[in-house]
């Protein structure tokens, strides 16, 4: 090149064209997202976060979680996993047509303990005729799509994550590395807040073989009360704090653990459809009711 | 060696064309530059060390809200990019836009000043990544109050590089010109564009995302790119002597990094619209094209030269050119949707961007620094052994830092990918390759803090003799002439 004008030039039209690619086009294609009506749900998603939440999600930043954590789930495909709900009166013809789509199941005790899943097809559409020959005994049969992949096998989600999912929240940290597991969904596995204080407190008395760094700096350690405190972290072992201390977490902590409980993808959309649960009203996005440990997250873990 | 001449007076100076002269004018503005670069270098990597030391022992320094991992990591990362590479690349840069154009360079002063704004950026953005202040976006951490700092800084020296290039007396451009020209208005660009969308009226949902990696992609793989090959193609046919081999192939590398690298930088599983990961990984994959015409021309340039590298700066671009070449093979396997459907998410990106980062531009760099040093400081690098073992231990150093990450992130994906293995055994089975990684970063600590002893030096001893020029000339006795009767 023999001026500079022709390197600006140069300079000026490779930019340009990746600006336009990657800051203008996305802008263009989700810049004017709105909420949207999830499949088979009255409300809006996503709602904004509860306040404590969205100032959780600023700890989160402050303290670089996304530099270990992803917050997006992958997907490889889905599948129509076809229910039989109800038998129907004529045992026989289901019976029959069940011997006909897969004969493993056809056994008259399969019909005992319903519903039940017949058959794994690929999508909706192989799903119709199934699902038309199944209800030949005049049955209830139910079709359900789930997603698969890794990502989903682990627990870490229903579905992959989409664009809607994020709309709320500034900063968007999807995260590169995933030193620790993806959090798109920790609010739908780890639903009690006793443990997230824990285990930001001392990771391993929550989780064995956690390699977490602990975050005790979001704690205080005080002299204990007439009467220990109803925030005191229930430690045990090498974890508990001397006696007449207790541990309480610091408002930090309670947003930090407000904002994690929040923190669900699982709403069926249009693009990531999923099959709703039935009976479920509770919004999405908005914090699970409290049960008991999920048993069953923990060994996905 | 020789005494330090101290004839930076301008009007001694003014309209001297010599290469003396020309590398006088630089004097100043490259010890700000290079001084402050390497000190943050360092502390950088004290910081990534500290980071790394909480895979061996997640309890460590864990109860100052300061050192938690997620506030090191970043500030190790920002000071090697912001602290580091920026300025020293801009140093370098400047020199190299003054010898070609055989001009002194214009306004050292004000770049001075601009180099010390740029530094008061760093810090500044250092103590807010610290304090919690961190924006959230890797690679652009730095809350808007320093970016607004680190921009007017970069814009100061920018003026003054085009006003030096401008009143250039060879008109003829030389390749490294085209780069260092591209480079100095890419910056500006995409920093605006970053700070301006994502921090003053930050845009909604993954868009953010998508204008963050777009960002760190130009910065990372094209900016760096451009400063680390404008000087190769100006160091190395200088220390081989013999022409740069040749021209053509430098456009051809030119235009094909600026038109691919740009593209570069969104991960595959990212939560975008499919059509974007697809788009970075085929300008991943052609990335290996600019690379292998990089690689092609340092061959063919070096091939037959007599000259022995010996630790200097010229083993310190070979070595540049190969972790380049490593580090492309690396970023286009990851382009390709059977490799990186295990390598996304990994220590892999980790490893690919410490060859990139740290093994072919930091290395390059270095060479070019040792080589400047001494001509414009006037004397020889004060400990020239230094500068062997910094070699061998950035080598050794980014080799054992990467490779391990770069095998032990592969292993990670092929475990995640099982969903049958539960997740504490995937994390328990890369952290060993982690571990190792850590030998590889106390290497690069060591070499830093060499370099931080060679610039050290330079900058004591000028300092020492400008003041000791300044005391000789307060107490000398007047010359009879001038005293008054």
């Amino acid at each position: 090149m023999k001026s500079s004008a022709t390197v600006f030039l140069a300079a000026f039209l490779a930019l340009a064209a990746s600006w336009g690619g990657f800051v203008l086009a996305p802008q263009i294609q989700l810049g004017r997202s709105v909420q949207t009506v999830p499949l088979g749900s009255a409300s809006l998603y996503p709602l904004a976060r509860p306040g404590l939440a969205q100032q959780g999600l600023q700890v989160y930043r402050a303290n670089g979680c996304v530099y270990c954590h992803t917050q997006q789930i992958g997907q490889e495909g889905a599948q129509a996993d076809i229910y039989l709900a109800e038998a129907g009166t004529n045992v026989a013809a289901t019976l029959a047509a069940i011997t006909k789509i897969n004969p493993e199941m056809a056994k008259p005790e399969v019909l005992s303990n319903l519903p039940r899943k017949i058959v794994e097809v690929a999508d909706m559409n192989a799903a119709e005729p199934v699902v038309r020959e199944l209800k030949a005994g005049g049955g209830r049969v139910e079709p359900v799509i789930v997603a698969n992949g890794p990502d989903i096998a682990r627990g870490w989600g229903k579905r992959r994550t989409v664009a809607q999912d994020y709309l709320q929240d500034y900063p968007v940290q999807l995260g590169t590395r995933r030193v620790g597991p993806d959090l798109a969904n920790v609010g739908m596995r780890w639903t009690d807040p006793n443990w997230h204080y824990r285990h930001l407190y001392a990771p391993a008395s929550a989780l064995q073989d956690s390699k977490m760094p602990p975050y005790r700096y979001l704690f205080e350690r005080r002299r204990m009360g007439q009467v220990a405190s109803p925030d005191a972290l229930q430690l045990t072992g090498e974890w508990a704090p001397p006696a007449g201390y207790e541990i309480v977490p610091k408002a930090e902590a309670r947003a930090l653990v407000a904002y994690l409980l929040s923190l669900r993808a699982d709403a069926p959309l249009f693009e990531a459809p999923l099959t709703p649960p039935a009976g479920n009203t509770a919004p999405t996005n908005a914090p699970a009711p409290v049960v008991n440990p999920p048993v069953a997250a923990a060994s996905a873990q | 060696m020789t005494a330090p001449a101290v004839t930076n007076r301008p009007a001694a100076l003014a309209a001297d064309s010599s290469t003396a002269g020309i590398d006088a004018s630089c004097r100043l503005p490259l010890f700000m530059l290079f001084g402050g670069a390497a000190f943050w270098l360092v502390l950088g990597s004290i910081f990534g060390f500290i980071a790394s030391l909480k895979f061996h022992k997640a309890d460590f320094l864990a109860d100052a809200a300061w050192l938690t991992f997620g506030r090191v990591y970043p500030a190790s990362t920002n000071l090697l990019v912001y602290g580091f590479a920026i300025p020293v690349a801009l140093g370098v840069a400047l020199w190299m836009l003054a010898r070609l154009g055989r001009v002194q360079l214009a306004r050292p002063w004000l770049v001075t000043v601009g180099a010390k704004l740029w530094h008061i950026g760093v810090c500044v953005g250092l103590i807010a990544i610290l304090a919690g202040e961190a924006t959230g976006f890797e690679w652009l951490e730095m809350p808007r109050y320093a970016a607004v700092i680190l921009l007017l800084a970069y814009l100061l020296i920018a003026v003054w590089a085009f006003s030096t290039h401008h009143a250039r007396k060879e008109r003829t451009l030389y390749p490294s010109q085209w780069f260092v020209l591209a480079a100095l208005f890419w910056f500006p660009w995409i920093y605006s564009t970053a700070t301006l969308l994502l921090q003053f009226f930050p845009v909604r949902g993954v868009t953010q995302a998508a204008i963050a990696w777009w960002y760190s992609g130009n910065l990372l793989f094209v900016w760096l790119a451009l400063a680390g090959l404008a000087s190769s193609f100006y160091f190395l046919p200088k220390l081989v002597g013999r022409p740069l081999q040749s021209s053509y192939l430098a456009l051809f590398v030119f235009w094909t990094l600026i038109l691919f690298g740009t593209w570069v930088g969104i991960p595959a599983g990212a939560t975008l619209p499919a059509w974007m990961p697809t788009l970075s990984n085929m300008a991943a994959m052609m990335m290996v094209v600019p690379a292998a015409a990089v690689v092609l021309m340092v061959v063919q340039t070096t091939r037959g030269a007599k000259t022995a590298c010996g630790g200097g700066p010229l083993c310190y671009m070979k070595f540049g050119t190969g972790a380049l070449a490593l580090s492309v093979l690396l970023l286009a396997a990851s382009g390709l949707p059977f490799v990186n459907r295990f390598t996304d998410f990994t220590w892999f990106g980790t490893a690919k961007l410490q060859l990139w980062v740290y093994g072919f531009f930091a290395m390059t760099l270095f060479g070019a620094v040792y080589y400047i040093l001494p001509r414009v400081a006037g004397f020889e690098l004060p400990a020239a052994k230094a500068v062997r073992v910094h070699f061998w231990c950035g080598v050794i150093g980014t080799l054992l830092f990467a490779l391990p990450l770069a095998i032990g992130g592969v292993l990670q994906g092929v475990k995640l990918a099982n969903p049958d293995i539960p997740f504490t055994d995937v994390t328990k089975a890369t952290l060993m390759f982690f571990r190792l990684g850590t030998m590889g970063e106390l290497l690069i600590l060591a070499g830093n803090l060499l370099f931080l002893f060679n610039i050290g030096a330079v900058l004591v001893r000028y300092y020492l003799a400008v003041c000791r020029a300044a005391c000789a000339d307060l107490t000398a006795p007047l010359p009879t002439a001038e005293v008054k009767p």
